[in-house]
């Protein structure tokens, strides 16, 4: 019976590895984790704590974000299902890109770069009111089509080096890369902290260095190409929590 | 030219910024503390993961076997930095149990040393060998 | 950007030993780094933190290039009575900045 049990097991796991995704969390060391795990300890909770500030103040001719929203509790569960289709616009946004057009259409304020420590501040607090929630983008209507895309691109061979995404985060995933464990390459836990950066940083920042590593062009940051990928890691991530600010080697 | 010029630029860096710390110099990191007195082996414990995946924060508990008051200071060194101190704590008398926690970088695979100062005056120390393993796919 | 995060119980008992821990928002440029130029960028770490409760020295920490960005430091102080503990560090470029906690003894 044991024996029959343990041979159903052994034909099952193949199955369930390739069926589970699996968080970057869970590939880190113990040390790693506990640093996101514990909120003390979390460098990624100094972006978090200014930008729930950033909410609060005046930007460009005096709206706080808090004028329209309300408190920013009030916004949990709403990162984890970006990228999202504006109908106004026509096309999908990525948070940052959403946050954007509040600043620029109903603020009175200047865009902020992905990458500039306030844009990250905003996206790392209203990622982090969605913690512990399924992500849980829109797969359907427009969002198919985006998604579809950004699914085609992850599987494109790119670059001097000729490699998909695919090729090492689905085919790879889990074995090793010098003495790195080769994750599923999710983007649950953005903005997020890396030891590699010594700050936090966004998916963009991610998926331009694994580009630039396989010698291919990056995409820009407002790119169709990046909301698409963003949009299908989202898609292929379904089942984890979103952990902003996540902690990684 | 421009290898030879290359060279030079290598030859100079390597000069000014030495890899890590030599053996020698940790000695007399711990001889100058020391001050003539025996560092005995034990009462402090230094935890540090033997494993990390990246030597950007890496981290790093030191705690005395002792009560509040009994230790004067906490003091750690790593042998394969550049700079080998990384940090002194000294307690005073609001001080708590003797203990002290932090994130550190850690240039290569090397052991790191804390050192315990008792109000005694005795000395105390622990090391712990670490491995840094080496990163793929970094910017 | 928001400076510090300071993490201490509001109350504590009699004796208690409490657990003060801390991160502070600083790169911690170790001095060593080079850029795209090959010069190193400059030195600017946070090079001494002091806590103190009620002016009665809890720990001083004198800090090197190796402590990590965004630093955290974690360590205890026995309570006899309320009062103020504050928390003051100095970095490369001279800036102080200091934050308070009022911790409440019964």
């Amino acid at each position: 019976m044991r024996h029959a049990l343990f041979a159903l097991l052994l034909l099952l796991t193949p199955l369930t590895l390739a069926a589970a995704p699996r968080s970057g969390h869970d590939d880190a060391g113990l040390s790693i984790q506990a640093m996101q795990d514990d909120d003390t300890q979390n460098p990624g909770m100094l972006w978090v704590a200014q930008g729930e500030a950033m909410w609060d103040a005046n930007a460009g001719t005096g709206q706080r974000c808090a004028s329209c929203h309300g408190a920013i509790t009030a916004m949990r569960g709403v990162a984890a299902r970006y990228p999202a289709w504006d109908p106004t616009q026509n096309r999908p946004l990525s948070l940052w890109q959403r946050i954007n057009h509040c600043r620029t259409d109903h603020q009175g304020a200047e865009a902020l770069d992905v990458e500039s420590d306030a844009m990250l501040s905003l996206t790392a607090a209203l990622g982090h009111q969605s913690r512990g929630m399924p992500v849980s983008i829109a797969t359907d209507g427009p969002m198919a089509e985006v998604i579809e895309t950004g699914r085609r691109l992850h599987q494109t061979r790119q670059g001097q080096l000729n490699l998909s995404c695919a090729q090492c985060h689905d085919d790879l995933a889990g074995h090793h890369l010098a003495g790195s464990r080769i994750p599923q390459g999710h983007g649950n836990g953005y903005p997020e902290y890396r030891l590699e950066w010594q700050t936090l940083g966004s998916l963009w920042r991610r998926v331009r260095n694994c580009l630039t590593g396989v010698r291919a062009t990056p995409y820009a940051a407002d790119s169709a190409e990046m909301v698409a990928i963003e949009a299908y890691l989202a898609a292929r991530a379904q089942g984890l929590n979103v952990e902003t600010p996540a902690v990684r080697p | 030219m421009i290898r030879r010029h290359f060279l030079t630029i290598a030859a100079t860096a390597a000069i000014i910024h030495p890899a890590h710390a030599s053996q020698a110099e940790i000695a007399a990191l711990i001889r100058e503390l020391a001050a003539g007195r025996p560092v005995a082996k034990g009462r402090i414990t230094l935890e540090v993961p033997e494993l990390v995946e990246n030597g950007n924060a890496v981290s790093i508990v030191a705690h005395v076997d002792a009560l509040p008051g009994e230790v004067r200071a906490i003091h750690v060194f790593a042998n394969g930095n550049p700079l080998p101190h990384v940090l002194t704590a000294r307690f005073g008398p609001r001080a708590g149990r003797p203990r002290i926690a932090t994130r550190f970088r850690l240039a290569t695979s090397q052991t790191v040393t804390a050192i315990a100062e008792m109000a005694d005056a005795t000395l105390h120390s622990d090391e712990v060998d670490v491995l840094v393993t080496l990163a793929a796919c970094i910017e | 950007m928001v400076r510090a995060l300071l993490n201490v119980p509001k109350r504590a008992r009699v004796g208690e030993i409490i657990e003060i821990r801390l991160l502070i928002s600083h790169p911690m440029e170790s001095g060593q780094r080079r850029g795209p130029n090959g010069q190193p960028y400059p030195r600017d770490i946070i090079h001494s933190l002091r806590a103190e409760f009620d002016g009665e020295l809890v720990v001083e920490l004198d800090l090197y290039p190796a402590i990590a960005a965004n630093p955290f430091f974690a360590f205890t102080m026995q309570a006899e009575h309320s009062g103020t503990l504050s928390l003051t560090w100095i970095d490369d470029h001279d800036t102080v900045q200091t934050e308070h906690a009022q911790i409440e003894v019964a």
